[in-house]
């Protein structure tokens, strides 16, 4: 039966190919709000679903691209294991082929890493037709280009992904939350200054004057640091984990355009008028504004970092700014090549991520 | 070797005393080496049985006068091979007969360490160690530690996504680098990822670690900084038995486990080490293993507990914790000298770098020791064993008629095997020039062909090491055919190990 839908889906990529009619990957559709567009027929990828091969003391779980997110996490959960970069699910509908697409992380990526450190192997449709295989299940391979890495984040643009095998490490032993109350530059300083020690921080968040910390790991190393933090202790930690997490907290649900600005993790305050909720030690800053999207991205730019409009904006107005940060032109020029050799007929999410392609 | 026959590109017609002359118009006098004797300690890398003198060695200052060779290497058609320390062992920076050889030995600065970033901006050229020695004041230091770590420079690391001993818990290069500038042999300087923790577009940054130097030249590099734990030990076990010191690996990982470094020593690599580093090793077990906690004091206390109460119920003879760190760096200096151990037992040695599901280890050892046999050569083993990472060092003595070969034929079988158990000819080596034909064993057609079309991508003409890394369907296509015919070598007019 999977034999079966992978072929119906090579033949309907192979007959889109020949005909240049553009496609829509599409899994749960929970991401369907990320990127710039959402062009062409749907192509479903639940029908190949499940999981292929799950080995806890391996390490790695192998799924079929229309697996639930969720079974998954149930599945490891399970066997005392996780995904370790935390994702997003945005809807009980989410894939684990669109978690690795969109490569979103969750508050544990500054800690764990990205869902791309967590890639192993991937088997894939290209924009041909063809079934490719690339890296395995095992933890260290560098036989021919990292193609698996690439496909985190590619938003279906080079291929249609029917299998994924991601790392998964087990659960910490012991986890807490504290609340601290401090301004957002002494917050910025103090998480940078406890990111260079080792302190089991595994999430952090500043709202206004509110800092929450998660500490994880062996019992020992969580109490210690606790105490040495201060701060107080939050009964309800994995709930507001999991709230942050899904952006169902109050502060993302304003409809103001919400701006997603990666930087490195000591970048002073930036001082645009709207509000501000900060994760990863500093390095993701989530900005609800009404400013210009020239200035935003410049700030971006100057600091190290990009900008992406995550939510919001009208139609027309993402398509004239862009929703990721536009490339430099030999960057650029090299996407368009990639994007090229993967997808001739650029039949494969079409302008998901730029305007160009 | 002669790259020339073997069907990867076609470089004779490289002018070599017009490209040197050329070279001459764009590079400082000491940038520039030409004659024989100078070139001949750039013949090869780590991989020493494969030798090629280059056309000429370029030893630019800066990023300008590398691009300016560069774009003089595109005009006469010649092929460039990036090169390190020159520390890689599978031919990765061997010269091109037709060619130059690009040294970034003086890309040797450390550009900034930033402390409460937590990170670090250096040239390729900058030693390992050297960067873990700079952010050492600041409690920091850059995780990866091949143990070629003295010598080998962060670029070649990059290009060959190197592991190392804590890479278990702590990742490969790939984990840890931020962002590489690079630049394409048409003079194009290209920035992957970013000083942040992501960048807009493709992972790109992912897709140069491990391009071997295939993709671009890379030229500056943004690696992450980790704080150093407060303290380590290790747990050293002995086993009567192989296959349950596999299965003790299992069950470690299985208790929800992750330690710093899990390595796998058995009886001859015990033997060969022991006498020569006098590590206190137990020269009665079939294998050793060495399992390291690191973190604050009372991580370590528990997790040291929990590997031992494993051990014992998964058939551990014999334990000792490690109670200073002097004994500490005791216990590895046995591990980290198995390489010149072999050098000391055995005239040659052969390092195979594949890797397998952990679960099939003890299948592995059973299959190499039937080897030994079949090939009538000695393999000592030491294994990344918390990763799988395979490297079993075959013993030979090239000057023997026929031991070459048959290490080699040795050596492949290992490496198919490897892929026949589910895993991969290299977990941390890279293919280079010496497993470019097992490369045909793990890849079929289309996914070679998508390698080569990565590459065009990058280098259309086809001149940034050509030969290595992914080999031509053609050339799969020969090797098919020589692998059937096994020993009768389809080239017996190339060089081979
Ligand atoms: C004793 C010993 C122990 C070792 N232990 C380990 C180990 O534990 N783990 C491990 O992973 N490896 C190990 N190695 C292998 C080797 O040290 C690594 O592969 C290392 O990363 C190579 O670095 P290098 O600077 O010597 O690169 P080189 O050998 O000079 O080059 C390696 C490859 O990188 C390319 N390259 C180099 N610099 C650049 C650049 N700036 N831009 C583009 N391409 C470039 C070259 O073209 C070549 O393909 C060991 C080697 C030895 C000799």
């Amino acid at each position: 039966m999977d034999e079966h839908v992978e072929r119906e889906l090579t033949e309907r990529i192979q007959a889109a190919a020949g005909s240049r009619t553009p496609l829509r990957i599409r899994g749960g559709g929970t991401k369907d709000f990320y990127g710039l567009a959402l062009e062409g027929d749907i192509l479903d990828t639940r029908g190949c679903r499940g999981i292929v091969a799950y080995e806890p003391t391996e390490l790695f779980v192998t799924a079929r691209a229309g697996t639930r997110l969720e079974d998954i996490e149930r599945a490891l959960a399970e066997h005392g294991q996780m995904l370790a970069f935390e994702p997003p699910h945005f809807g009980a509908a989410a894939t684990v082929g669109g978690c690795v697409a969109s490569g979103l992380s969750g508050p544990r990526r500054a800690s764990a890493g990205a869902v791309r450190d967590f890639v192993l192997g991937v088997k894939l449709v290209d924009g041909h037709g063809q079934i490719l295989r690339f890296g395995g299940q095992v933890m260290k391979n560098v036989a021919g280009y990292d193609v698996s890495r690439l496909m985190a984040g590619a938003l279906g643009t080079l291929g249609l992904l029917l299998e994924v095998t991601l790392k998964v490490l087990p659960r910490p032993a012991a986890e807490r939350t504290l609340r601290l109350e401090m301004p957002e530059d002494q917050a910025l300083a103090a998480l940078n200054r406890w990111a260079g020690q080792p302190l089991p921080i595994s999430g952090s968040c500043v709202f206004g004057q509110e800092v929450m910390i998660r500490l994880s790991g062996a019992a020992a190393a969580v109490a210690k640091a606790r105490e040495s933090l201060g701060g107080e202790l939050v009964s309800d930690g994995p709930a507001f984990w999991e709230e942050l997490r899904e952006q169902r907290l109050g502060f993302f649900g304003d409809g103001v355009p919400l701006w997603r600005l990666s930087l490195p993790s000591t970048t002073p305050p930036l001082g645009f008028p709207g509000e501000q909720l900060i994760e990863w030690g500093g390095a993701l800053r989530w900005l609800h504004t009404w400013d210009r999207a020239d200035r935003i991205r410049d700030a971006a730019v100057r600091a190290g970092g990009h900008a992406t409009l995550f939510r919001g904006g009208g139609e027309e107005e993402r398509r004239v700014i862009g929703v990721f940060q536009p490339l430099p032109t030999a960057l650029a020029d090299l996407h368009r090549r990639l994007k090229q050799t993967f997808d001739p007929a650029g039949i494969l999410n079409r302008h998901r991520m730029y305007e160009a392609w | 070797m002669d790259a020339t026959t073997t069907g990867e590109g076609n470089f004779t017609a490289v002018d070599g005393p017009r490209l040197v002359a050329a070279l001459r118009g764009v590079l400082l006098a000491d940038a520039l080496l030409h004659a024989r004797e100078d070139l001949v300690p750039y013949e090869c890398d780590g991989l020493s049985a494969y030798r090629q003198v280059p056309l000429a060695v370029a030893l630019p200052h800066d990023e300008a006068q590398l691009v300016a060779a560069l774009k003089v290497c595109r005009e006469h058609g010649a092929p460039v091979v990036a090169r390190g320390a020159g520390t890689g062992l599978s031919g990765g920076a061997m010269p091109h007969a037709r060619g130059v050889v690009v040294s970034l030995a003086r890309f040797n600065r450390i550009l900034r360490v930033d402390p409460l970033g937590r990170t670090a901006v250096v040239q390729p050229g900058v030693r390992n160690l050297a960067i873990s020695e700079a952010a050492a004041p600041h409690g920091l230091y850059y995780a990866p530690d091949p143990s070629s770590q003295i010598a080998c420079t962060i670029g070649g690391n990059v290009a060959e996504n190197s592991g190392g001993v804590h890479c278990l818990k702590y990742g490969l290069t790939v984990h840890n680098v931020l962002r590489v500038r690079a630049v394409t042999l048409d003079g194009e300087a290209l920035e992957l990822g970013s000083a942040a923790l992501d960048a807009p577009g493709f992972d790109l940054l992912a897709l140069i670690h491990g391009s071997e130097g295939l993709l671009a030249v890379i030229t500056e590099i943004t690696v992450r900084l980790t704080p150093r734990p407060e303290t380590a030990q290790v747990v050293m076990a002995a086993f009567d038995d192989a296959g349950r010191a596999a299965g003790s690996v299992a069950h470690i990982i299985a208790a929800g486990i992750i330690p710093a470094g899990l390595e796998m020593m058995d009886r001859k690599a015990v033997e060969a080490v022991e006498p020569f580093v006098h590590a206190g090793y137990p020269l009665d077990a079939e294998a050793i293993l060495l399992c390291e906690a690191d973190g604050t004091p009372e991580e370590v206390a528990d997790e040291i507990a929990g590997v031992q109460e494993v051990m014992a119920t998964s058939g551990a003879q014999d334990m000792w914790v490690s109670r200073s760190e002097a004994e500490r760096l005791r216990f590895w200096a046995g591990r980290k000298a198995a390489f010149p151990a072999a050098g000391r037992v055995s005239p040659d040695y052969y390092c195979m770098d594949g890797t397998i599901p952990r679960r099939r280890l003890a299948e592995m050892l059973g299959a190499i020791a039937q080897m030994e046999k079949k090939h009538a050569l000695r393999c000592m083993n030491v294994f990344h064993a918390g990763d799988g990472n395979l490297h079993p060092l075959i013993l030979y003595d090239a000057n023997l008629p026929g031991e070459l070969e048959r290490a080699e034929a040795f050596g492949a079988e290992i490496l198919e095997l490897s892929v026949a158990l589910g895993g991969t000819i290299t977990g941390e080596h890279g293919v280079g020039i010496e497993k470019i034909d097992q490369m045909c064993v793990q890849f079929a057609g289309p996914e070679l062909e998508a390698f080569h079309r990565i590459k065009a991508a990058f280098d259309p003409a086809g001149l940034l090491n050509p030969g290595k890394a992914v080999p031509t369907l053609h050339r799969c296509a020969e090797f098919g055919r020589m692998h059937v015919h096994r020993g009768e070598l389809k080239f017996p007019d190339l060089e081979r190990f």
